[in-house]
């Protein structure tokens, strides 16, 4: 009688299978980040050198360019901005007020809540993600729109950058309409607060209110709340444009490319605001 | 019949290529044309034919320097391209591309594609960009579409404005691929009436001579038109040369592409 060659338990080969995939999966994912981290990365920068070689090149063309993405990332969103902070406003305040009754503190620390969750956290973000969802869209389809009809071969046989053209004026007028845009979200979430907080009869005089803003504010914020949304817009701006621009795409590969420049750049935001807060703690 | 380029030393070369692989566009694995020796000299009138789907306008994207040789050297005017770099932007805007429909800029206006190149590179006040592109407007009959953005403007007459675009910096030399693609005989005929002007003027009134490089899938519409002749086939450039080795030829291809000619008498 011959012995049956030894075998793995049927169990211990299905786990060893299941932890094979898992580990490729892994693996997977990880390649595809570091692929796409290191495209955007050379995008940026190519954008930067770019940005800082031709700042001045044919002013008359991309200065009223620029202006149209201003007004695109800014200007015409202001209705929409206007609703939000309304509803920031009473979000934040409903939320917090019904807790702070409880403890007897609602007239004390409403100030320091609305700096804290607003001006340092929410305001930022929110703004970033709707310009996100709003314009940053936007600029996937056209760009890519461009790429696949021909458009980008146009301007380099007429001599003309492409970057400098295409993605330069979105890049600073995203920049600059994420500032705007969160400056008026912040302060029209502020007053919306107030009022939010009047009509929910909490015992405080605008001037109470006020000047627990500005206790609670310090150069900082403005600092980095500058620094941030700045960077947001470049980060948005940058991502957006790689995935419209860098790759040749078939029309029918935009919507992919879209979804994937809204996740990356949602990431990429929420990781730029984790570095901010521990910021925050740091200073 | 791959002729080697020109060595002699008194004649000008626009364009020179020696030993070059074209790849394609859109897959740089895919060779379109390799070991391509070729020279054409200033004020020279090619067509550069093949079938469709060869490669042709792959090979005009190499030629406009959109892409790179994949081997090979290829000059321009004595420059190696490609010539991107702002450094040789100056040799770059001797050249001029006409794409296959133009491929204007969707979001500008036909006016406002003309212009673009004049309101980028050159220092030119707004009524002397406005002079130049209403002058280019008139000779291209563009007049009528002037400010409607290409999206509304039919094929035959995006071309046109691709053209003009690409004639809005004077280049020396202007490459068109498959210029007459899809045209009806009133279009067609005046293409190669207006090429035929375009190279006598250039002749006559700048000093400089123009030099031409048109693709197409028919030999036959370029016979009295175009004085030099290429074939693209099986990844190799035929450089015929004159009329008289074409009707001597006995490639395939030359047959193929050779067929009865017929021009338009009169214009429609």
């Amino acid at each position: 009688m011959v012995d049956a060659a030894p075998t793995l338990p049927v169990a211990s080969s299905r786990r060893s299978g299941v932890m094979r995939f898992g580990t490729e999966f892994i693996g997977r994912r990880a390649f595809n980040i570091l692929v796409a981290l290191h495209g955007v990365g050379a995008f940026a920068l190519i954008t930067l050198g770019v940005m800082v070689r031709k700042l001045g090149v044919a002013r008359a063309v991309i200065r009223p360019l620029i202006a149209r993405e201003i007004s695109r990332a800014g200007v015409q969103l202001l209705p929409m901005f206007l609703f939000a902070a309304l509803a920031l406003g009473f979000l934040v305040i409903g939320q917090t007020v019904s807790v702070l009754s409880r403890l007897g503190a609602a007239s004390n620390l409403l100030g320091d809540i609305m700096v804290i969750v607003v001006v340092r956290e929410l305001g930022p973000l929110l703004t970033a993600i709707l310009v996100l969802a709003r314009v940053g869209t936007a600029t996937v389809v056209e760009l890519g729109t461009a790429r696949a009809t021909g458009e980008v071969e146009s301007l380099e046989a007429l001599g003309i950058d492409p970057v400098h053209y295409l993605v330069l004026p979105r890049v600073i007028g995203m920049a600059i309409g994420i500032f705007s845009l969160t400056v008026y979200l912040i302060l029209g979430t502020l007053i919306s607060g107030y009022l939010w907080a009047f009509v929910q009869d909490i015992p405080l005089l605008p001037s109470d209110y006020f000047s627990q803003l500005a206790g609670a504010l310090t150069y900082l914020d403005f600092v980095l709340l500058a620094l941030k949304t700045v960077i947001f817009g470049f980060i948005i701006a940058i991502v957006t444009c790689y995935h419209g621009l860098a790759h040749p795409l078939q029309l029918d590969q935009l919507s992919r490319a879209t979804v994937r420049a809204v996740g990356q750049s949602i990431v990429a935001c929420v990781l730029l605001d984790a570095l901010f807060i521990l910021a925050y703690l740091m200073l | 019949m791959n002729t080697g380029p020109v060595t002699n030393p008194t004649e000008t070369l626009a364009l020179e290529l020696r030993a070059v692989m074209v790849t394609a566009m859109r897959g740089p694995n895919v060779v379109v044309a390799q070991n391509v020796n070729w020279a054409v000299r200033e004020g020279e009138f090619w067509i550069l034919a093949a079938p469709q789907n060869t490669g042709k306008t792959d090979f005009m994207m190499t030629l406009g320097g959109i892409t790179s040789p994949a081997a090979g050297e290829f000059r321009f005017f004595g420059t190696t391209m490609p010539i991107f770099e702002e450094a040789r932007l100056t040799e770059r805007l001797r050249l001029g591309l006409v794409f296959d429909g133009g491929q204007l800029l969707n979001a500008l206006t036909i006016t406002q594609n003309i212009a673009l190149p004049l309101r980028y590179h050159t220092n030119l006040s707004q009524a002397q960009i406005d002079a130049r592109v209403n002058e280019l407007l008139k000779t291209t009959e563009l007049t009528p579409w002037a400010h409607n953005t290409p999206v509304n403007v039919p094929r035959a007459w995006q071309q046109r404005a691709g053209l003009a675009r690409a004639l809005a910096m004077q280049p020396d030399v202007l490459l068109l691929d498959s210029p007459l693609s899809g045209l009806d005989p009133r279009h067609t005929y005046w293409w190669l009436k207006f090429l035929d002007e375009l190279m006598r003027e250039s002749a006559t009134k700048n000093g400089k001579k123009l030099t031409l490089i048109v693709s197409g899938d028919d030999l036959r519409p370029w016979r009295r038109h175009a004085n030099r002749v290429a074939c693209l086939h099986q990844q190799q450039l035929l450089v015929l040369g004159d009329w008289t080795n074409v009707a001597a030829s006995e490639e395939s291809i030359v047959k193929e592409l050779l067929r009865e000619e017929v021009v338009p008498r009169q214009r429609i």
